[in-house]
């Protein structure tokens, strides 16, 4: 299963990654190489296998309902590359009230 | 041949439960806060931090996942779902994909103007979900960005998705209602739009029918709904558009994909919405922060006989039990559960369902709306009304002046007793009232001529009079020995 | 001895009984740390003010009889993933050059309560992504035993720091052997714990399901006090173990009967480095000689780990660092203003792109490094709609093979051990284009990440050019009394760990 400059153009999309062209060359024939050597685990018969997401069987960890104090907006705005005092800015999101 | 067209109508409604603090972290959920005053790193989504789960929140969850008369899986896990939005700082809302913690359940509606026939709207899913930001554009202010608050980012949402059962606008409108309703009874959520506890998106098409075919339109989204009215309002008005497009394209589910339509309601019609960046591939994987939920039958047992009288039992409840027509019983249950409580403890101490409801639906309720206060704050004990209501039902005063009483007793905090006695309120004995009566027919020949003669209703005159010589004077009484002494009934003393 | 060739466990006990005061042993290694660090690079940041200042009350506390922390007036140093509040933390990435936490992490937190001297923050690969170091944003670090190789990674800072003698104790994560490899390529302990054992709230994730936060040191001894400082459960971290925390430091000295230990032939037989064999075997020698009956242990999946650790990790990576958009704190790129009178530029390629996107797609591109990059393409591409399930679904079964190897493994052996990679540090720039073939170095630790158990580095050995060469120890999930008693008795009988690169 190769990978082609296509799907790598739309995976960076995806991922909201600018990929200049000679980047996406690259990037893509060290995908490849990366992807086949992966596909080594199709080797194997997993049907019967039930896939490990945790490494714990933990399981109904919850924390009690109780409020605690916020951030005050200062702290959290400190490290906002653009804001106003009150909110976080960015470039127009067309469809807002 | 002329063709008719049916309307296929599936909801999706977000629901914010009403915990305290946020699903995933402890700050506080309370509506109205200046922007970014209720964030904290975890919600911001700062590098580092981690999510746990809000026990009260899934509890919430749970409860309303029972009441919806969905099976609960035993197992239940938390996906992320990947995108990227100013709103949504960590670029993955929490969500569930696969393994939802509650699904194929019901819920019944009805009409009382039976304009459609009580069915059961089918609930797909129910699951947890933390909700995002707001996003805000001031156009007026021209400026070329958004303002981004993070208040709301994190708040629980149960997100319930129906099947698309409903058939026409009104029985969308119907679903909400009742779900409304039911979450109310519930006390999962304030279920208010205005303040955006509980959103509704629609989807909806028309199957068309021309002789032996039947065409189905494609499916289109419609989103921007702020009430119940302009849910029904948008979705009359999306299945008329449908099929006028219908008419002038002949265009299938299948031939275009699904479109998403905001309804501007100051215009009254449906608006394409602009096209998203690319099509969403939310790369759908389990949140490895999270573990997953292990719900046992026996907890779901235990919040299944914890719920509550729900209200479709509590109105059939209220019907066979007191006595109340159907619609009267809606009225009631419809006014959530404290006044449904109340009027309970009033027709149980006046031993009268008929005539509690009668009162709580005519004086409680009118005060109630005209004032705009709630049942928790008005200042009349359901024991008291009941105490009224008894001395109503056993003659002691009549509706009308009973009125008065009613009001004195809220508005200067009296007690019957008080109140009578202020009032000057004292059941006349028998002996006078006969004496009085005696007067009055003998002070009024002309009425007693119109008796004779057959009108018998020229009576009520005489109990005008009696009710100005004396106001406790009980009108019903009066016009019975008023009518008898004028026929000469031996029966009186 | 001079005060820093001293182990942690003995300064500690000096500070106690008032032999040593905080003021001087810290003095001593910032002098150390100004004499070395120009040449060694092992630090994002030194905090020699807030150092001194820290160790100033801590021997004020000490003289008052005041309750002082357990660690009380040792120095640490800690890996610039980990959150300080009001400090920068950096991630060695541009993309949070000036990022200062309002919050610190449970183990920064832990390390205050314990009054210990965090002396600075150390370099590493960009969000622990890379084996080298040379991911870094800021600048490579280098070996201490030959300046001109890497010291491994992604705690390559935290390893040379303490090879180097500039703090006694460091603090570094592990995700695919982030603390173990460098350890073994700087001559230092290094320890990994079971997932779950440390508390992750406030370590920058790289693989959430991977990573965890881990001790070094000189000594095995050290890394235990260290260990039992920075373990236990912690309510904001959802996947954090409510299982109490030994006294890891007294127990390792205790005695260890019977241990049996495991080899992989496997392991042996690909491309090992001969001074690499020489130095394992001649390690299980000792072992045997210490009476540990030394056997041979199937690990039938080995062979498929890298490639699930480089399914898994880049998928959680990818998701992980989406976060960085340039809206809510980090880098953010701005559009270069108009030229006067002249239209501003249409950017290629995708000029029909909303601001918000190129926003989003040139503040990545610019705030992350190509290793970064690399690791968030492959993890999309195999999230991404169609290859969910022959790549994260496939990996996480195979992921359950591989732990059910161990679980197998330990029921007849007590340890397993193995090199830690397959052969001594690499010169700088040596890896750095292949990114295939720095993957591949991580062999021998990823099995433990993907297993959840615990890992062990320490010194075995020198190359023939003299470069230190590290044993790998594993035990089975919340097995680290064992692991840590096993590697003391191997430090009990050699002296590699007390040697010192001659800086």
């Amino acid at each position: 299963m190769g990978i082609t400059k296509d799907q790598v153009r739309k995976v960076a999309l995806l991922a909201r990654l600018e990929l200049p062209d000679e980047q996406l060359e690259v990037m893509t024939g060290q995908l490849a190489e990366i992807v086949t050597y992966i596909d080594l685990l199709s080797e194997l018969d997993t049907d019967r296998v039930e896939p490990m997401a945790h490494a714990m069987d933990l399981a109904n960890v919850f924390a009690e309902d109780d409020v605690e104090p916020s951030l005050d907006r200062d702290q959290a705005l400190a490290n906002a590359p653009r804001h106003d005092g009150q909110c976080y800015l960015v470039p127009a999101v067309l469809g807002d009230s | 041949m002329s063709p008719t067209f049916v309307t296929v109508i599936g909801l999706e409604v977000h629901v914010q439960l009403a915990t305290r603090s946020k699903l995933f972290c402890r700050c506080s959920t309370r509506f109205g806060a200046s922007p970014n005053t209720q964030t904290c790193p975890v919600c911001i989504g700062m590098p580092g931090v981690l999510p746990v789960m809000n026990g009260e929140a899934f509890h919430l969850a749970l409860r309303t996942a029972v009441a919806l008369n969905c099976s609960i899986p035993e197992f239940t896990k938390w996906d992320r779902k990947q995108y990227y939005y100013p709103d949504l700082p960590k670029g993955y809302q929490i969500s569930q994909y696969d393994l939802p913690m509650s699904e194929n359940g019901y819920l019944e509606i009805s009409d009382p103007k039976e304009r459609f026939e009580t069915k059961r709207v089918g609930v797909r899913r129910a699951h947890l979900e933390e909700d995002a930001g707001k996003s805000m554009h001031d156009d007026a202010q021209g400026t070329a960005e958004s303002r981004i608050d993070l208040n709301r980012t994190g708040t629980p949402l149960l997100e319930i998705v129906s099947e698309p059962d409903m058939r026409s606008a009104l029985e969308a409108k119907t679903f909400l209602t009742e779900l409304k309703l039911l979450l109310t009874y519930l006390g999962v959520s304030d279920c208010n739009m205005q303040e955006g506890s509980l959103r509704v998106d629609a989807n909806v098409n028309i199957h068309v029918t021309t002789g032996r075919d039947v065409a189905a339109t494609p499916i289109v989204e419609v989103k921007n709904m702020n009430s119940f009215r302009a849910v029904e309002r948008a979705l009359a008005f999306e299945a008329g558009r449908q099929f006028e497009h219908w008419r002038q394209t002949g265009q299938r589910l299948g031939d275009v994909p699904k479109q998403t339509r905001g309804w501007d309601d100051a215009s009254g019609v449906t608006r394409p919405q602009r096209h998203k960046e690319e099509s969403s591939d939310y790369r759908y994987f389990p949140d490895p922060d999270l573990v997953p939920v292990k719900v046992p039958p026996d907890r779901v047992e235990r919040v299944r006989s914890e719920l509550g009288e729900l209200p479709a039992a509590l109105r059939q409840r209220l019907v066979q039990h007191y006595g109340l027509s159907s619609y009267d019983s809606d009225v009631l249950v419809n006014q959530g559960r404290p006044l449904a409580t109340y009027f309970q403890q009033v027709a149980d101490r006046c031993g009268d369902g008929k005539l509690a409801s009668n009162w709580i639906q005519q004086d409680v309720l009118r005060r109630l709306n005209a004032e705009g206060v709630s049942i928790h704050t008005l200042a009349l004990r359901p024991e008291d009304l009941a105490e009224l209501l008894r001395r109503v039902k056993a003659g002691d005063v009549d509706t009308t002046r009973g009125r008065e009483v009613l009001d004195a007793m809220i508005a200067q905090r009296w007690s019957v007793d008080e109140a009578f006695s202020e009032l000057g309120i004292e059941s006349l004995d028998e002996q006078q009232l006969v004496a009085l009566c005696r007067e009055l027919v003998d002070a009024n020949p002309k009425i007693v001529e119109d008796v004779r003669s057959g009108k018998i209703k020229a009576a009520g005159a005489l109990i005008g009079q009696a009710r100005q010589r004396s106001p406790n004077a009980n009108p019903s009484r009066v016009r019975q020995i008023c009518l008898a002494l004028i026929t000469g009934d031996a029966s009186l003393p | 001895m001079t005060l820093l060739e001293l182990t942690a466990t003995e300064q500690l006990r000096q500070l106690e009984a008032g032999e040593l005061t905080a003021a001087e042993l810290t003095r001593a290694y910032l002098e150390r740390i100004a004499r070395v660090e120009p040449q060694v690079q092992a630090f994002t940041r030194v905090n020699a003010d807030a150092a001194r200042q820290q160790a100033a009350l801590v021997d004020r506390r000490r003289r008052q009889g005041d309750r002082v922390g357990r660690l009380a007036g040792l120095p640490v140093a800690v890996k610039d993933v980990l959150c300080t509040q009001g400090a920068p933390t950096t991630c060695a990435s541009r993309m949070l050059a000036d990022f200062r936490p309002p919050y610190d992490a449970t183990v920064i937190a832990r390390l205050r309560a314990a009054d210990a001297i965090l002396i600075g923050k150390t370099n590493m690969d960009e969000f622990a992504m890379g084996g080298s170091t040379e991911n870094s944003a800021l600048h490579p670090t280098r070996n201490p035993w030959d300046l001109t190789r890497s010291p491994g990674g992604s705690s390559g800072g935290a390893a040379a720091c303490v090879a180097a003698g500039m703090a006694p104790l460091s603090v570094g994560s592990d995700t695919g052997g982030s603390i173990r490899q460098p350890a073994g390529l700087c001559g230092v302990v290094g320890l990994k714990p079971t997932y779950g054992r440390v508390s992750r709230f406030g370590l920058v994730a790289f693989a959430s399901s991977l990573d965890q936060v881990g001790p070094m040191a000189r000594s095995v001894e050290d890394a235990a006090l260290l260990l039992e400082t920075l373990a236990g459960h912690d309510s904001r971290d959802s996947t954090s173990a409510n299982v109490p925390v030994p006294a890891y430091h007294r127990s390792v000295r205790e005695p260890l009967n019977g241990l049996r230990v495991g080899i992989v032939p496997e392991h042996f037989a690909q491309g090992l480095d001969a001074d690499v064999e020489q130095a394992i075997r001649e390690a299980l020698r000792v072992y045997e000689s210490l009476g540990a009956d030394v056997r041979e242990v199937k690990l039938p999946h080995a062979r498929y780990a890298v490639a699930t650790y480089y399914v898994i990790a880049p998928c959680e990576a990818s998701s992980n660092l989406a976060r960085y958009d340039g809206v809510h704190y980090g880098y953010r790129w701005s559009p270069p203003p108009a030229p006067v009178g002249g239209e501003p530029v249409p950017s290629p390629p995708d000029a029909d792109e909303s601001d918000l996107v190129r926003l989003y797609r040139r503040t990545r591109a610019e705030g992350f490094g190509m290793e970064v990059k690399r690791r968030i393409m492959l993890g999309t591409y195999a999230l991404s709609a169609g290859y969910y399930d022959a790549y994260y679904l496939k990996a996480l079964k195979v992921r359950r093979l591989i732990r059910q190897d161990f679980d197998d493994v330990f029921r007849d052996v007590d340890l397993v051990a193995s090199p830690v990679t397959a052969a001594p540090a690499f010169e700088l720039g040596e890896m750095v284009h292949d990114p295939l073939k720095m993957y591949l170095i991580d062999l021998y630790t990823v099995s433990a990440n993907l297993a959840g158990i615990p890992g062990i580095s320490m010194p075995c050995g020198f190359s023939s050019s003299g470069l230190p060469i590290g044993l790998q120890l594993l035990a089975p999930s919340f097995g680290e009394e064992i692991l840590l008693r096993g590697a003391y008795r191997f430090q009990q009988v050699t002296d590699w760990h007390r040697r010192s690169p001659s800086l």
